[in-house]
């Protein structure tokens, strides 16, 4: 494909600035470790309900977290103007989308790979790593693929950050809903024909949300 | 002259849904028989289905014409957008609201979070979503082209939530809900939902209609303004 | 010869004010153009159309022959751009956002030392943009836009902040793209100074062009009486 070379160097040009501010990546997990901090207090998480209560702790904490990571996806050009200078490129505004999908869902599947550890840790409750990894995959592909679209459109409100829950949290439920019932048949060893129609959900909606965002991503960072 | 006109018809479409509605008040609360398992609130039934109705009516305009807005870029639909939304808005208050003081005395609780309940709830987020971004974006133009991605992106979603809710439902037993409407309706009563239905789209329909020409009136107002300060 | 840009009966409003009334211009290959006229005139916006990034409400607008609305890409292609703002990524260093743009423009990367070398950032490659004063971030702006030798050069006020060594500079890459048959349409607030880079000037008045010919015509009392609205309404040659 030809505007796969745009597209790594894309990727390649925000992960370098994450990785020399640090600053989201850092506000992002300290973050989700205060959400599971919290939790603690705020239920009695003894083992035997913790096998109930765990999907649920973990996408709280995991969505909190993505919701700031998202909402200073567009910092950086937003705030030098830089934006302008990607429109100006030869590339498809669909490419840049996408670029920032994969910084996106980068940046969660970091986070998270540091809270289940501090989360099995905490709360002494062991999870499965790799079903559990896949799910986490296709809900954070899921959550950041209208999460991009919003955080755009977010970046040129007066509140900046404040909008991008508002526009998230209602469209983005069929995603919650598939993910949290996968994860919650991966945590409790459900056999595996019981999780895999919501893994095959989760996967369409991703999906439909990736093609729907792609597609209408340039109306949302022209002009 | 064509001004003269159309305020002729605004006169006949005000006239006609006060009569409807009025109408509708009748039929719900006169000529249709007391349900016999629910008794008199049962009644609510037939604004609450209206109601539900039009929220998701008005959803529909939105999307139509958030589509055209992006399709022809004319003020119109921005405006026509913008108006269903807010009518719309209200609808899904009054939908939840009467579903809930429908809810209690027949269920015995405010709420359940079953499939339609839900997505209506998550309709009324999303409306307010729409309308939240118009008023955070600073530049008209811009706000109208976001407000009309959310109004598309919304309209495909509204169906997907529905059916998630479903299969989250489904897969997680609950106890059994009665079925809202109870057993199936006597001719009556749908000829009494019916009147309902109408009158509250007419309803909705005279309420678009003078939203949208407010929001016209503004802004010539503005023009005029401007024009005179230059 | 085909023209480098062609403007005809350009409208552009903003709500309901109008940035740019009945706007009509070429500009043929291998000339350099200057742009005056006071602030809110409707400089930026017109260069911000050329470069595709406001889309007009009406009229022709071509850069290179191709129509910006409907051939965006392949305009893009052939122009290199200088805003308001540097499009740099301050975090990252010169040459990491010149190899950037490089791999963007799919140009190689020696270009990024040739253009370096060109604004006199040789040694301020491996410095972070946000340790650069405003006067080098300048040069990296301009020399961003150069990194794929674009046919078009569009440039909005490209000496602000920049010292005499950065002003001599840029007027020897102005001259070294004329040369080689490169078009340059810059927008200038130091009239006296730029005027004499260029060989043609537009002037824009409250969203009207009042002035289309030759730079040398152009001296400061002209240009005062066009911007106060008397002299003649064009004055094309």
């Amino acid at each position: 494909m030809s505007g796969f070379d745009r597209l790594a160097a894309l990727v390649a040009k925000d992960l370098l600035v994450e990785l020399r501010s640090r600053e989201v990546a850092y506000s992002t997990l300290v973050f989700a470790l205060l959400v599971l901090l919290i939790f603690n207090f705020a239920f009695e998480l003894r083992v035997e309900n913790l096998q109930a209560l765990a999907p649920g702790v973990l996408w709280v904490t995991f969505i909190f977290a993505a919701v700031l990571a998202l909402s200073r996806l567009f910092a950086a050009e937003r705030d030098r103007g830089a934006l302008e200078g990607l429109l100006l490129c030869p590339v498809d505004r669909g490419t840049i989308y996408l670029a920032k999908l994969i910084s996106a869902v980068v940046l969660m599947l970091a986070v998270e790979a540091v809270a289940v550890p501090v989360f099995i840790a905490l709360f002494g409750f062991n999870l499965p790593l790799v079903p559990l990894g896949l799910v986490a995959f296709l809900g954070s592909l899921g959550f950041a693929s209208v999460g991009t679209l919003f955080s755009a459109l977010a970046a040129h409100t007066r509140t900046r950050e404040g909008l991008l829950p508002l526009l998230l949290f209602p469209i983005s439920v069929p995603v919650i809903i598939a993910t949290v019932k996968a994860t919650g048949g991966v945590v409790a060893g459900d056999p595996w024909d019981l999780t895999l129609p919501w893994l095959q959900l989760l996967a369409g909606f991703d999906v439909l949300f990736i093609g729907l965002s792609y597609l209408v991503f340039e109306l949302a960072v022209e002009e | 002259m064509g001004w003269m006109r159309r305020f002729e018809w605004l006169d006949l479409l005000g006239i006609l849904t006060g009569l409807s509605l009025i109408a509708g008040l009748y039929f719900a609360l006169v000529y249709a028989p007391t349900e016999r398992l629910q008794g008199p609130v049962q009644r609510i039934f037939y604004f609450h289905v209206p109601s539900a109705w039009v929220s998701y009516l008005a959803f529909f305009v939105v999307f139509v014409a958030s589509i055209l807005y992006l399709w022809r870029r004319s003020v119109f639909w921005d405006r026509l957008g913008r108006a269903s939304a807010e009518v719309g808005l209200v609808f899904t208050t009054l939908t939840i609201v009467t579903g809930s003081i429908w809810a209690r005395p027949i269920w015995g609780t405010w709420w359940t979070w079953d499939a339609r309940l839900t997505t209506t709830l998550i309709l009324w987020f999303i409306y307010l979503a729409y309308l939240a971004v118009r008023s955070y974006v600073a530049d008209p133009n811009r706000a109208a082209r976001f407000a009309a991605i959310l109004g598309i992106i919304g309209f495909i979603d509204v169906p997907v939530i529905h059916m998630s809710v479903v299969w989250w439902r489904t897969l997680h037993p609950e106890p059994v809900v009665v079925r809202a409407e109870g057993p199936a309706l006597e001719p009556p009563m749908l000829v009494a939902l019916l009147v309902g239905l109408a009158a509250m789209t007419l309803f909705y329909v005279y309420l678009l209609v003078h939203r949208v020409m407010v929001e016209e009136t503004r802004d010539d107002l503005q023009l005029i303004r401007q024009r005179l300060a230059e | 010869m085909k023209a480098a840009i062609r403007v005809d009966g350009l409208e552009k409003h903003y709500g309901l004010t109008a940035a740019l009334r009945g706007i009509g211009f070429e500009v043929g290959p291998g000339q350099v153009c200057v742009l005056l006229g006071p602030n809110g005139s409707g400089k930026t916006t017109l260069l911000k159309i050329l470069a595709t990034l406001v889309r007009p409400d009406r009229g022709v607008v071509e850069v290179g022959g191709y129509d910006v609305r409907r051939q965006g890409r392949l305009v893009r292609n052939i122009i290199g751009v200088v805003g308001h703002q540097t499009y740099l990524y301050e975090e990252l260093t010169v040459a990491e956002n010149l190899r950037f743009y490089a791999r963007m423009y799919r140009v190689p990367d020696r270009r990024t030392r040739e253009v370096a070398g060109l604004l006199g950032l040789e040694d301020r490659l491996d410095d972070r943009v946000r340790a650069l004063s405003r006067g080098f971030q300048q040069r990296a702006a301009l020399a961003r836009a150069l990194l794929h030798d674009p046919p078009v050069l569009l440039l909005d006020e490209p000496t602000t902040g920049l010292d005499a060594d950065g002003r001599r500079r840029f007027a020897e890459i102005v001259a070294d793209l004329r040369t080689r048959g490169r078009t340059v349409l810059f927008s200038s607030h130091a009239f006296e100074l730029e005027r004499d880079w260029a060989d043609r000037a537009l002037v824009l008045s409250a969203g009207r062009l009042v002035f289309d010919g030759p730079a040398a015509d152009l001296d400061a009392d002209v240009l005062a009486g066009l911007l106060a609205g008397k002299g003649a309404d064009r004055v094309r040659v």
